[in-house]
């Protein structure tokens, strides 16, 4: 049970979503009526599903906002600002009740209940003042086919079924002609699904004339599928010579069917029992068509019409509808082949995908003890058996990441609405543009991404754009620019929240950071150092607090989340130009190439995307903890020194060469071992505190080995030459192992 | 192939045991068996346990039976259907219509 309300919420939330979207770029002005007719569907599913596993209050409510969608969708309404607000806080609001649901209540919040309340009235109001918008909109919009305006309003009600209906009466001779019924009707099956299928034998006579080789059965079926009309009479095109069919697409008026039920020969009575039953139509809707329809008949008796003209009017509704049909059928076609291109995917439990990354980890450390079991035996065909396999397990690793991969695009998206919102709260004009919203990353990472990017896209528009006057001054456009964009760049993902706004005054900051204590007077700091002191604690250069950004979580914040991913952060600004937040993130957190290494016995890994060159170490190349690099001076560290280890250093030291956030440094050990690939495990909550250490690994012989920070180390490498003036004190104690060189 | 077996129980009492395809193929031969056993007694029941094919002509046979004891008052009963039996019915949402327990043998 539990399940399906989970179920029933996620899927109704991505219904939110695109009803979201639609509705935004209708905002745009996307004036296509597929937009429209999405976010009706959307909010028709929600309501359908809702219903289904009976939580009323969000039935009850989505209703109402699907009723103003028809409304628009009709253009009995226009589309206004203040319509799409409205139908937007409805979004939010089922939002709030889909929360409830899964925090597992299926009641109604009475705080929920009394804001869904205000809104309903305002949804209400908005719905109910349509005439004089209706003759507006029929004043100025004549672009509407007339007939088909007409045609979908003259036609009164709609049946609320979202079904086809299909009835079928088969040709006597069809069996005899070797065309099997049964298998037609299975062939539906692979359109859709059928909901109902009623079976009528009335056609078949007593036992003595019936002929056991003709066929006698009809068929009323209602089938749930995103087909086509022409699709499904395809699927009878081998017997339609031989066949009576109908078939009245979802939503069709009631006269329809009423018209159906009059044409067909069996009793009328009997055959809207049948459509009952296929839930084409309710039982109140059967009885107020065919009270009409009796009505009808009586008034064109009166006026001495012959009464047939009630049939002339259906065949003239039916003359018109198959352009509703054909309509109908294009769009519902595009609705199929995208439900096609989402059927192929399959909804996996979270859990289940990284127990199974788990156990590729676990195959991965397996196979690298095998792999050193077999080079010991020295066994050549042992030897060959075990790297085809690690061949495996490797590509394995590769594709079992691969399931983990999300686009990045969903994230970015819930941005259009932010910086809508945003925009207006602080009463800026902005857009917000988004490229390479396909670029793939962790889906761990992309869930704790949103919030530090929200906080920057959020600082951008607040403290970043400027208000319209003061950029009209500078010569800009009026209209303010928030970009986000993602690509991969080296083994890393970069995310970039770019604003055109006035850019961060150095000056400022320094002072700032003077007045905070974070630097010293007389420091010396390029600017790009001195931009990046907004990341460090206690840094807020808001002149004035606003109720967006600078609520107390501040850009330190951002920078140890995004720490907590193994990943940078950085600013890039000219002032009055705009700035440029460049977030650089690992592709996934699980396992890494590591470059092995070890001192006296133990074996320490290094990222290998943070390993620059490897070189034996010459004394007369170094001076103090530097060593000239063909005339680079890098700071480097001792791991023998560093981590305390006993015994003597051998003859021979190696130095490799890292670099990290734009820094290079050197690290010294005893000997290199060669790549190594690691699966990456925490350290216990003890070792939280080790600076320098980002996690541990297994090794194929059992053995663990230490991940070593390189951030942390090419810091402490660069200070440990100055100790006596430490730059900055960097609280980044975080198991930051990987970062890219700038 | 079919084969009729009439088991002698009481008069008024017999089960029929259908064997092999209900197809158009033997569809006449069916019927004739069909209406035989609804004549010769009051109730009848019918044994689908061993059909390996049903098709449409095969189903209108026991619709036309169903009626044709409602019509002679007496009683007509599927016992057993075999899986391929009870799909046709099953598909054909006629569960209901011949009002009979379903019972699926295990080995199948």
């Amino acid at each position: 049970m539990e399940e399906l309300f989970s179920v029933f919420a996620q899927e109704a939330r991505e219904q939110l979503t695109a009803m979201e979207d639609g509705l935004l770029r209708m905002e745009q002005g996307d004036q296509d009526s597929d937009t429209i007719n999405s976010i009706f569907r959307s909010a028709h599913t929600i309501k359908g599903a809702s219903g289904v596993v009976e939580l009323q209050h969000i039935e009850k409510f989505t209703h109402i906002l699907e009723n103003l969608l028809d409304k628009l969708r009709n253009g009995e309404i226009l589309l206004s600002n203040e319509l799409i607000t409205a139908l937007l806080e409805g979004c939010d609001h089922i939002g709030a009740m889909l929360d409830r649901v899964d925090q597992g209540y299926m009641d109604e919040d009475p705080t929920i209940a009394a804001a869904g309340e205000i809104t309903a009235a305002r949804l209400h109001a908005l719905t109910d003042g349509t005439e004089t918008a209706e003759e507006a909109e029929e004043e100025t919009a004549g672009m509407l086919e007339p007939s088909i305006g007409t045609v979908e309003r003259s036609g009164g009600e709609s049946s609320g079924s979202d079904c086809w209906h299909i009835s079928i009466r088969f040709g006597r001779d069809v069996l005899k002609m070797g065309m099997e019924p049964l298998a037609f009707l299975r062939y539906l099956l692979n359109l859709g699904e059928i909901v109902h299928l009623t079976t009528l034998t009335d056609a078949m006579p007593h036992a003595e004339e019936m002929d056991p080789e003709c066929c006698y059965l009809s068929f009323a079926i209602a089938l749930r599928s995103h087909a086509s009309k022409e699709q499904i009479e395809n699927v009878f095109s081998f017997c339609r010579d031989e066949c009576d069919l109908h078939i009245l697409p979802p939503n069709s008026r009631i006269s329809d069917y009423l018209d159906l039920i009059e044409r067909l020969p069996e009793e009328n009575m009997r055959l809207g029992e049948i459509l009952i039953k296929s839930g084409a139509l309710t039982q109140e809707e059967l009885d107020e068509g065919l009270r009409r329809q009796t009505a009808a008949a009586k008034i064109a008796e009166v006026t001495d019409q012959n009464i047939p003209a009630l049939g002339e009017i259906f065949v003239d509704n039916k003359m018109v509808q198959p352009e509703i049909v054909e309509a109908a059928a294009i769009k519902q076609k595009q609705v199929a082949e995208k439900k096609t291109s989402e059927s192929r995917l399959i909804r996996v439990q979270a859990d289940k995908l990284d127990q199974l990354i788990d156990l590729v980890g676990e195959l991965v450390i397996a196979g690298a003890s095998a792999n050193l079991l077999a080079q010991k035996s020295g066994r050549s065909n042992l030897v060959e058996a075990t790297s085809v396999l690690s061949r495996l397990v490797e590509d394995i690793r590769d594709s079992a990441l691969q399931l983990r991969m999300v686009q990045i695009g969903e994230t970015f998206n819930r941005f259009n609405r932010v910086v809508r919102d945003t925009a207006k709260e602080l009463g800026k004009d902005i857009d917000l543009i988004i490229t390479g919203a396909e670029t793939e990353l962790d889906k761990s990472v992309v869930e704790k991404i949103g919030d530090p990017l929200m906080h920057l896209v959020r600082n951008a528009m607040d403290h970043g754009i400027e208000p319209a006057n003061v950029r009209e001054a500078a010569g800009k456009p009026a209209k303010g620019r928030v970009e986000l964009n993602a690509f991969h760049d080296s083994g890393s993902i970069v995310i970039e929240v770019v604003d055109d706004g006035g850019g961060l005054n150095a000056e400022r900051i320094q002072a700032k950071a003077i007045e905070r204590g974070i630097i010293q007077p007389g420091q010396v700091l390029s600017e790009q150092e001195i931009c990046n002191l907004i990341f460090e604690a206690g840094f807020s250069t808001a002149d004035k607090v606003s109720n967006l950004s600078g609520r107390g979580v501040g850009m330190d914040v951002v920078k140890r989340n995004i720490q907590a991913l193994r990943g940078t952060v950085e600013v890039q600004t000219r002032l009055g130009v705009g700035s440029r937040f460049i977030i650089r993130l690992p592709l996934t957190l699980a396992i890494i190439d590591g470059f092995l290494t070890a001192v006296d016995n133990a074996a320490y890994v290094i990222p290998l995307s943070n390993v620059v060159e490897c070189l034996e170490l010459q004394e007369d190349t170094t001076r103090g903890h530097m060593i000239n690099l063909r005339g680079e001076v890098l700071p480097f560290i001792r791991l023998r020194e560093f981590f305390d280890v006993e015994g003597t250093p051998p003859k021979r030291e190696n130095i490799v060469v890292i670099s990290a956030g734009g820094h290079k440094a050197g690290i010294v050990v005893d000997q290199l071992l060669g790549e190594f690939q690691t699966v990456i495990k925490p350290l216990g909550n003890l070792f939280k505190h080790l600076r320098g250490i980002g996690g541990s690994t297994i090794l194929g012989s059992g053995e663990v080995a230490l991940i070593l920070d390189v951030q942390a180390l090419t810091q402490l490498a660069s200070q440990s030459e100055d100790r006596r003036h430490p730059i900055i004190t960097h609280a980044s104690s975080h198991p930051a192992t990987e970062a890219e060189t700038r | 192939m079919s084969e009729f077996t009439a088991q002698p129980n009481t008069d008024s009492f017999r089960r029929m045991v259908l064997e092999g395809t209900m197809t158009i193929y033997n569809a006449a031969e069916i019927k004739a068996q069909l209406l035989g056993g609804l004549q010769s007694a009051s109730i009848l029941e019918i044994d689908l346990s061993h059909i390996s094919e049903m098709d449409t002509a095969g189903f209108q046979l026991l619709v036309m039976a169903k009626r044709e004891s409602q019509r002679l008052g007496r009683t007509m009963r599927i016992v057993a259907h075999s899986p391929e039996a009870h799909e046709v019915i099953d598909f054909y949402n006629m569960d209901a219509f011949f009002g009979d327990p379903v019972l699926i043998p295990a080995d199948h």
